[in-house]
């Protein structure tokens, strides 16, 4: 047992470890081959128990003052800088915390995998946590662009693990390109934010005092770089391709963890590395996080496919958070401290939030997809008969996202509402119009998820199985339930502790913007700004609720009577009644499709009224494929034609071509 | 503290109490205007008294979740009551739920709801859950934004500070309350399911919203729905007395004016069934996708409402 000095000294250490051990489980996976009973049952849940110690170095990190280590690895005189300070520690805790319910839920989730693949798999698995660690812990640009490869390609080895199917194979080439434009990018910020030191440390850059024209260019750089790995609408194609086709606890990590990152690059750089804020790249954040919010919310409602909702919905989330740090940085600006330590809770929170509930969903459909080998919600129902573990734990994912009390989704949304409502007096008149506007979007947004929400989990889990086969489905099995439970049980704490975790998200708020809340209230009553001004108390709520529904029951039973009869649902006397009658997933989607036609280019496939068989097909796609990526696309193979009429595979012809050039570089270049 | 614990449960439960009556005083009013003979006032008690009192019949294949529905959405409705002051300002509860907690809970009862009807797999009631869900997606953010606008003015989210800003502070014209106050009313009609929105009426497969989410449930179950519904009429009657004609509501710790409070409570309530059976009566239901229309203006009228806020009174 070390004393509280040492584990100061020796937190870094600690977390490198944690990195180091992840790194020597994904190898030691590659010698279990052979064992892939051994490879799930042990493998897996070692990982989870280094997750569980990343989290808790987190903890440490978040209690304890900055510490940092140069680490002699890599390129002579270009090692390895590496940090713990607030703002890494909290996302290692997130990464931790996410990550230890996935992996004890993949321990259950991989069993019937075969050994080869499966060894490639944990490898990839753990090399991915490491990469994840290393990006929050990276304290110059080299390492931090390692890590984030590192990263991106495990990730991009995860996406493609069903190699075999050419779809999978083309969401992950869109994956691989577009996190490299992305990656691009962010070498290009990296290379302004130095100031033309030739250092490329963090600590260089937080001194380099950049010109503001030079700040902005960096700003968007890195905005351009981390929105593309975020799912930053219009860099956001890939996302809906690259979740779903990921095994399932994969997809958690991706959406869950994996999307915070770039969110944490975006916070270290312009609250960190950044000499200034201006005021219109919170405008401009804000902008796009709203537009992300409302577009990822209005694809994710017209969605057939389970995994692909899911996704849709983590764009939406990460375009909330989005439009939180566009708020952050206005207030940040306007000079209004409290404020935007308010509303950088609430992103904090949200963040962690996120994690929470899109990893439980994630992982939900991995269990659904591991029972029924169906993603198609179309092709599933009733599962909360057949599979009750997976259908109850899911539905605290599914409220908590659709941002109802007393869970975690709705503190954030309230914190975040909350700070709309204290915006008057700005200076800008501007922004005193788009304030409300912004306001109401997100609250569109947030209902339009609870319509999400139920159709996800009504379509899934209740009703009458589409398919006489889900009747059978198995549950699912421990590890899987545990792994849930911890989701679960983090969605229900985060929702009734708010005072508690924003005491705790306090040393990061604090170093980002150098403020601290207003208010935070007692262990009972959650007051941001002032008890007068608005309180939350989800304990008393949750009580309150659990007193009514107690009397309610109580008294219905001893007044009247507790008596039930079972019969044939009665549907307004319908004496035809069968699965195929209930909504399905288009169907449940398609007043969205409506009202939103505008964004979408839909192509339908309505049967004939005597079809034997009817089919119906409705497809909901993307506009800005179309409007953005097509024209690219397209562009570039015109290019790579016309470049290939220069080759016509005879050596004449090239040496001609030698000549040419040497003659134009005399001429032109002497 | 003591009296305002008593006023709590006082308040809380003569809104649940009162709720049924507030709903046959407006069926009564729609029947005179329609001009058939009424029913009695009192006979949403008795309906509900017959419920109460048969069998529950599920469906086979009803899981928990169908069966736990109605205990939730009772239990959220009478929270809400719990949340809004009716007679007096003194609510002991309210710190821990304000006008955004609200809209909340608002929305955990339609989601449970929403999700029992879709729990049995029936054609009419994955209607009825995907026409709810669409009504409400554009009227809770709507709701939200008139929440927003009378927070803006008075400094709070927390209603007793709202009421106590509008009622008890020194008279001041809100332009911007006005256009809150008739998106307040669209949004109120379309959550209560009433016309033109619903008719709660209609047993027609075509038009049925809210009573085809229902359709599966009888007796006990049935009964706590409608009752809850009729709570949430009553709360969202006394939301629209306490954002828009609060005055008579007795400030925090006045006892005194509580006999007062009660007879405008009474007397506004009155107005506010007449008035929404008046309308119900001379207007038609619209067709479904004309429902988001309706509730696009509504939406757009309480942004204006805040717009206007911070034009002219900020």
């Amino acid at each position: 047992m070390s004393s509280p000095a040492t584990l100061d000294a020796h937190v870094l250490d600690l977390a490198w470890g944690g990195v180091l051990y992840w790194l020597a489980l994904g190898a030691s996976a590659l010698f279990l081959q052979a064992r892939p009973g051994l490879l799930v049952r042990l493998i897996f849940p070692l990982g989870a128990l280094g997750a569980l110690f990343v989290a808790g170095i987190g903890v440490a990190g978040l209690l304890l003052p900055a510490s940092s280590m140069v680490l002699p690895i890599g390129l002579p005189d270009l090692p390895f800088h590496l940090r713990l300070d607030a703002l890494s520690a909290f996302f290692l805790v997130l990464l931790g915390a996410a990550a230890f319910g996935v992996t004890v839920h993949a321990a259950g989730y991989f069993r019937s995998m075969a050994g080869g693949p499966l060894a490639l798999l944990a490898m990839w698995y753990h090399l991915f946590l490491a990469g994840m660690a290393m990006v929050l812990l990276a304290d110059d640009a080299y390492a931090f662009m390692v890590a984030w490869e590192v990263m991106a390609l495990s990730s991009y080895f995860l996406v493609t693990t069903d190699h075999k199917i050419a779809e999978i194979r083309r969401a992950g080439f869109l994956y691989l390109l577009i996190a490299h434009v992305g990656a691009v990018s962010l070498l290009l910020a990296f290379g302004v934010l130095q100031g033309g030191h030739g250092d490329y440390t963090f600590d260089t850059m937080r001194a380099a005092g950049v010109a503001p024209f030079w700040a902005s260019a960096a700003f968007l750089l890195a905005l351009f770089g981390f929105g593309a790995k975020a799912g930053l609408v219009p860099l956001h194609v890939w996302l809906p391709e690259a979740h779903p086709a990921a095994p399932s606890p994969l997809s958690a990590l991706m959406s869950g963890v994996m999307l915070k990152t770039a969110i944490y690059g975006l916070l270290r750089v312009t609250f960190d590395l950044l000499p200034m804020q201006l005021g219109w790249w919170g405008t401009l954040a804000l902008a796009l996080g709203l537009v992300t919010a409302l577009y990822g919310v209005i694809f994710a409602a017209v969605q057939s496919d389970m995994k692909r909702l899911l996704a849709w919905s983590s764009i939406e989330n990460i375009g909330v958070i989005l439009a939180a740090f566009g708020l952050t940085l206005i207030f940040r600006t306007e000079g209004k401290g409290e404020l935007a330590a308010l509303t950088l809770t609430a992103l904090l929170y949200h963040a962690l939030n996120h994690a929470f509930f899109k990893g439980l969903l994630f992982v939900g459909t991995g269990s659904v997809l591991h029972a029924t080998g169906e993603r198609r919600m179309g092709h599933l129902g009733g599962l909360i008969r057949s599979m009750p573990w997976t259908a109850w734990l899911t539905l605290i994912g599914a409220l908590a996202i659709a941002g109802l009390p007393p869970l975690n989704g709705f503190v954030s949304e309230w914190l975040l509402l909350q700070a709309f409502l204290l915006t008057p007096g700005l200076a800008q008149p501007y922004l005193n119009m788009v304030i409300p506007v912004a306001a109401a979007t997100v609250a569109l947004a947030a209902a339009l998820a609870a319509y999400v929400m139920v159709k996800f989990y009504g379509v899934v889990f209740l009703g009458q199985p589409r398919d006489p086969a889900l009747r059978q489905a198995h549950e699912a099995g421990w590890p899987e339930r545990l792994g849930m439970l911890w989701l679960g049980a983090g969605c229900v704490l985060l929702g009734l502790f708010p005072t508690q975790v924003i005491q705790w998200l306090e040393p990061v708020v604090r170093m980002l913007t150098g403020q601290r809340l207003p208010g935070i209230g007692n262990w009972l009553l959650l007051t941001p700004v002032s008890a007068g001004r608005a309180s939350y108390a989800p304990l008393v709520f949750l009580a309150g609720m659990a007193v009514v529904v107690g009397l309610t029951v109580l008294w219905v039973r001893r007044v009247y009577h507790g008596r039930v009869r079972r019969s044939a649902p009665w549907d307004c006397g319908y004496p035809e009644q069968d699965a195929r009658m209930q909504d399905s997933a288009e169907g449940f989607g398609q007043p969205i499709r409506q009202i939103f036609a505008v964004f979408m280019r839909v192509e339908r496939e309505t049967p004939d009224p005597f079809d034997r068989q009817p089919r119906y097909r409705g497809d909901s796609r993307d506009k800005v494929w179309l409007l953005v990526y097509q024209p690219i696309a397209d562009a570039t193979a015109w290019l790579s034609r016309q470049a290939g009429r220069l080759q016509h595979g005879r050596i004449q012809w090239y040496l001609v071509y030698s000549f040419a050039t040497l003659i134009f570089l005399l001429v032109f270049a002497r | 503290m003591s009296t305002g614990i008593l006023l709590q449960a006082a308040q809380t439960l003569l809104a649940i109490l009162l709720a049924p009556l507030l709903m046959g005083w407006v069926n009564q009013c729609r029947a005179w205007l329609q001009g058939r003979s009424a029913p009695s006032i009192v006979q949403p008690y008795r309906a509900l008294r017959k419920l109460f009192h048969k069998d529950a019949v599920l469906a086979h294949d009803a899981s928990p979740l169908f069966r736990f529905a109605p205990y939730m959405v009772f239990a959220s409705m009478a929270l809400a009551a719990g949340i809004v002051p009716t007679l007096a300002n003194d609510l002991p509860f309210s710190p821990a739920a304000d006008v955004i907690a609200l809209v909340g809970i608002f929305a955990l009862a339609r989601v449970f709801l929403a999700l029992a009807a879709m729990d049995i797999g029936t054609a009419f009631g994955t209607l009825g859950a995907r026409r709810e869900m669409l009504v409400s997606f554009l009227a809770e953010p709507a709701l939200l934004m008139v929440f927003f606008t009378a927070s803006l003015i008075s400094q709070s989210t927390a209603l007793p500070v709202i009421v106590a800003t509008l009622a008890h502070k020194a008279f001041a014209i809100h332009p911007s309350l006005a256009f809150a106050a008739v998106a307040f009313w669209m949004i109120s009609l379309a959550e209560n399911a009433r016309i033109p929105v619903d008719n709660p009426t209609t047993h027609l497969e075509l038009t049925m919203i809210h009573e085809a989410m229902v359709l599966e449930y009888s007796a006990r179950h049935l009964a706590l729905i409608e009752w809850a519904t009729a709570v949430k009429l009553f709360t969202y009657s006394a939301l629209g007395i306490a954002l828009f004609v609060p005055w008579g509501i007795a400030a925090q710790g006045d006892v005194a004016a509580l006999p007062l409070a009660l007879a405008a409570m009474v007397a506004k309530l009155a107005a506010g069934g007449a008035a929404l059976s008046l309308l119900e009566a001379v207007s038609a239901k619209v067709r479904l996708f004309r429902v988001p229309e309706f509730l696009g203006t509504a939406f757009l009228l309480a942004v204006l409402g805040m717009l206007i806020h911070f034009l002219l009174e900020a």
